[in-house]
């Protein structure tokens, strides 16, 4: 191997040497590969987690709203505390979206890291905090929307046995939600993994950050700059393709 | 078939939406056993009513006893009522992500804790009955407008109810499969099964019914047996009707 590649590289030309000398330096001295190896793990271990608990925000406020919208007249009519908390809870919902949705990751992350978790300095779990947060901001709209467009005879079906509002909505209207908000929820994730470069600034040392310390050693920006371009987009392309797949089971059950 | 133990009794129950005023205050005793379907034109408020009987419509004044017990209390939980109450819509409103199987068995395993043994056995001998067994695997996408119609009311069914509730059952189906909901209807009735069907469909008010309510501009209008009603009615805008659809 070593031999076959020694004789192609003296007859090579030299813009092929020159990318052989490039990729060497920047990607095999002193195991920088490795370097990018762990970025990508921590890419893909704040992503994962993030996306864990923006589902679970998402969830949890996507049925505080829809439940103060559907609900309310008739809430309002019982009277009663179920209407004071309902309200409240509807307050602080569309104050976390307005905020979350009002400013930029990047400067969520620095508040997180800087004043809230200030005496902390465990950055992988206030990042994962900061993303998850952030993410559950949209994922909540995705689902509300989703929720909404579930037809109401579902609602009534689901009423009409005997469930109630909480079992309704478990057993009958968010399997179906699911369904529905897939591919914009896929969306959602793709953005969020690659919003998470911006982790760089509290100090992670993810995967853009791995491209640029490898930039900073080997002073060649093209190949560590364009190698983690291309890790992502490969990602992204992955989990589209592994989404594709799991909408066409889930239609087919369906038909 | 009317026994005289009534079932469900309203007192002056009224429902407006906004200034609309739906119901102007309805009084009726449903005994049971009986079977009461209630006519009459689009608008009337004949579905308001039956929907307001188990709350899926929150009446806006007036009282329903279900059983004896006012179910429009504060206090009152809706949802254990409603487990005797079974209801079939226009739309049917089958679950679409759950096979027509586990759409008889979810409530009653769910809520009535039946294991999932008895709730298939109930569900398949129940879809046997509507000549449905070997769809117990299907979806509901793939069933036709009258074979969903009969899977909405074995999945009522499947809760023991002690009365149906029937919203235009076959309003939504082609003119070809009304009969097969309808056969079903009927050996229902034949059971001894208490229902209140709101329907445009006077042979089967004709052949089934105990009593005939025919409703207007949110009253009730004119009622009494079939014979009565159809063959001899007293109020001219039950004339009218009756003259517009026979």
């Amino acid at each position: 191997m070593a031999e076959w590649f020694a004789n192609f590289y003296v007859n090579a030309p030299d813009w092929v040497q020159n990318f052989c000398d490039e990729f060497k330096l920047n990607f095999i001295d002193g195991a920088k590969w490795k370097w990018l190896l762990d970025g990508l793990k921590m890419t893909l271990l704040i992503t994962f987690f993030s996306v864990l608990l923006g589902i679970a925000i998402g969830v949890i406020i996507a049925i505080i709203r829809t439940t103060h919208d559907k609900n309310l007249e008739t809430m309002k009519k019982r009277g009663g505390i179920g209407y004071i908390v309902m309200k409240l809870l509807n307050a602080v919902a569309k104050l976390y979206l307005t905020v979350i949705r009002g400013t930029p990751v990047v400067v969520q992350l620095l508040i997180m890291y800087f004043i809230i978790f200030a005496s902390s300095r465990n950055s992988t779990l206030i990042a994962i905090i900061a993303f998850g947060i952030n993410s559950g901001a949209y994922v909540a709209e995705i689902f509300r929307g989703g929720i909404m467009s579930v037809d109401n005879g579902q609602f009534e079906a689901g009423r009409s046995v005997g469930f109630n509002y909480i079992q309704t909505m478990v057993f009958i209207i968010i399997p179906q939600m699911f369904k529905m908000v897939l591919p914009t929820l896929c969306n959602e994730f793709i953005v969020l993994l690659k919003e998470t470069s911006v982790a760089g600034y509290v100090g992670i040392a993810d995967l853009t950050k791995a491209g640029d310390l490898i930039r900073g050693r080997t002073f060649s920006a093209f190949m560590p700059l364009i190698a983690v371009a291309l890790i992502y987009l490969v990602i992204v392309m992955l989990f589209t393709w592994l989404v594709g797949r799991l909408e066409r089971r889930l239609r087919r059950s369906e038909h | 078939m009317s026994t005289n133990e009534v079932l469900i009794k309203t007192q002056n129950l009224q429902k407006s939406f906004g200034k609309l005023n739906v119901l102007l205050g309805i009084d009726m005793e449903i005994s049971k056993g009986d079977v009461v379907v209630v006519i009459g034109p689009s608008g009337s408020g004949k579905s308001t009513f039956l929907r307001c009987l188990n709350r899926l419509e929150e009446p806006t004044g007036g009282k329903i006893y279900f059983e004896g017990e006012d179910i429009t209390a504060p206090k009152c939980n809706i949802n254990l009522h409603r487990q005797k109450m079974g209801m079939v819509f226009q739309q049917f409103n089958l679950f679409p992500h759950m096979t027509v199987l586990r759409n008889l068995t979810i409530a009653p395993m769910k809520l009535l804790k039946m294991s999932k043994e008895d709730a298939e056995k109930k569900a398949l001998s129940l879809l046997e009955r509507v000549g449905l067994s070997d769809k117990a695997n299907a979806y509901p996408n793939q069933l036709s407008g009258g074979q969903k119609q009969r899977v909405a009311i074995v999945r009522a069914l499947a809760m023991n109810p002690d009365v149906m509730l029937f919203d235009e059952p076959t309003s939504a189906l082609d003119p070809e499969m009304v009969g097969e909901v309808l056969e079903v209807m009927k050996e229902l009735a034949r059971e001894g099964m208490t229902m209140v069907v709101v329907t445009h469909e006077m042979g089967f008010a004709k052949e089934v019914a105990d009593r005939v309510v025919f409703m207007a501009d949110g009253v009730i209008a004119e009622q009494g047996s079939p014979e009565e009603l159809f063959s001899n009615p007293r109020n001219p805008r039950t004339k009218q009707f009756l003259q517009s659809v026979l």
